[in-house]
């Protein structure tokens, strides 16, 4: 297990021109650690943010997209991957906080949080480079293929909350992030 | 009054700068639109397992300046409508959406179907206050390209619903 934000905090270190597409906690610790125009975080509803992501891979396969999402979203979302495994896009990849709990909602647990194998899910929906990831170093060690490896890619972050963020929904939400992301990724 | 041709249809969306068309399976626009689509190379066809992962995807693909439609079962609306109602809605994106009505009556506005799956359909995207037209023949085919257009002008969601299943190419009017 690793803390998120000291996971995120590597890969914030790392960013140039990707676009990250972030959901819930991970957003709020993302746009804390690395906030920039780039930063897709308007998803709307919860379990597409890997949609979302796959739609800006499949728009401009010349910018690498890195989704950020959470277990819980991606547990309403499952057929995503064997949707993203058929579109096969290069420049796509998926990262998933697994923390087992539905932390903006209350913390509640999921279905089966302890036996759940997203690897394994990812890996039979038809993506083949998928792993999990449990510790910072692993974490940084990989840095390189999810930076620059041939999606599409998919890691499991094995996490625990770290420092609280500020939930900012109305930036979230607000017209102006969409509009400075879109100015930023079709430049 | 003869059923619109898919062959319309396709080039309509090609009229209106279509790039991509991210799709369910729908059994109203099966032979005559979905087959032929998957059949061609000028249009990519993304194929999706839930519809509202097609709202993401549609959305995603906007903010990367290409255009797109959703195409679905009115069943498949039904059960986006909170994704449509968040991206399409209040984040003010040009979701374009091209839906089958599934069971509707030959000559029978949707508004008058016996058939709920039918009848909720326009007063929904009333309520969200989404733009939509009806395709029942050929004499509307003229009607897809402009409103597909609207969608991306406004940047705003649009439904195209076709409600008699288009003709394949070939097939007797």
């Amino acid at each position: 297990m690793m803390r998120r934000d000291e996971c995120l905090a590597l890969l914030a270190k790392r960013v140039r021109d990707e676009a990250i597409v972030a959901t819930y906690q991970a957003a709020f610790d993302w746009m804390r650690l690395a906030p920039r125009d780039l930063n897709y975080v308007s998803i709307g509803a919860m379990g597409i943010a890997s949609s979302h992501g796959l739609g800006l891979a499949l728009g401009r396969p010349d910018k690498r997209v890195v989704v950020l999402d959470g277990d819980g979203s991606l547990m309403m979302n499952l057929g995503s991957l064997a949707t993203v495994a058929d579109a096969n896009p290069k420049n796509f990849v998926h990262l998933v906080c697994v923390n087992g709990v539905y932390e903006a909602n209350g913390s509640h647990p999921l279905p089966s949080a302890a036996k759940v194998d997203f690897a394994a899910i990812a890996k039979g929906a038809g993506i083949a480079n998928t792993g999990t990831i449990s510790t910072l170093a692993e974490f940084e060690a990989e840095l390189d293929t999810i930076l620059g490896g041939e999606g599409p890619i998919f890691r499991a972050l094995k996490v625990t909350a770290g420092a609280p963020s500020k939930q900012d929904y109305a930036f979230i939400h607000g017209a102006e992030t969409r509009q400075r992301f879109k100015a930023a990724f079709t430049r | 009054m003869s059923a619109p041709r898919g062959s319309a249809i396709l080039a309509a969306l090609k009229t209106a700068g279509i790039e991509f068309v991210v799709a369910l399976p729908d059994i109203v626009t099966s032979d005559g639109l979905l087959w032929p689509l998957a059949r061609q190379n000028d249009i990519r066809l993304v194929r999706i397992c839930k519809e509202d992962e097609g709202i993401g995807i549609c959305a995603g693909l906007g903010f990367a300046g290409r255009r797109s439609i959703l195409m679905m079962q009115q069943t498949g609306l039904m059960d986006s409508v909170n994704a449509l109602r968040a991206v399409g809605v209040e984040y003010e994106q040009p979701i374009a959406m091209l839906v089958g009505l599934q069971g509707k009556e030959p000559g029978v506005l949707p508004s008058k179907s016996a058939k709920v799956s039918v009848s909720a359909i326009e007063p929904i995207l009333d309520a969200l206050g989404v733009d939509h037209v009806l395709i029942e023949t050929q004499d509307d085919e003229a009607k897809i390209a402009p409103a597909f257009e609207r969608a991306f002008k406004n940047s705003r969601p649009v439904c195209v619903l076709i409600g008699t299943p288009p003709l394949a190419d070939g097939a007797a009017p």
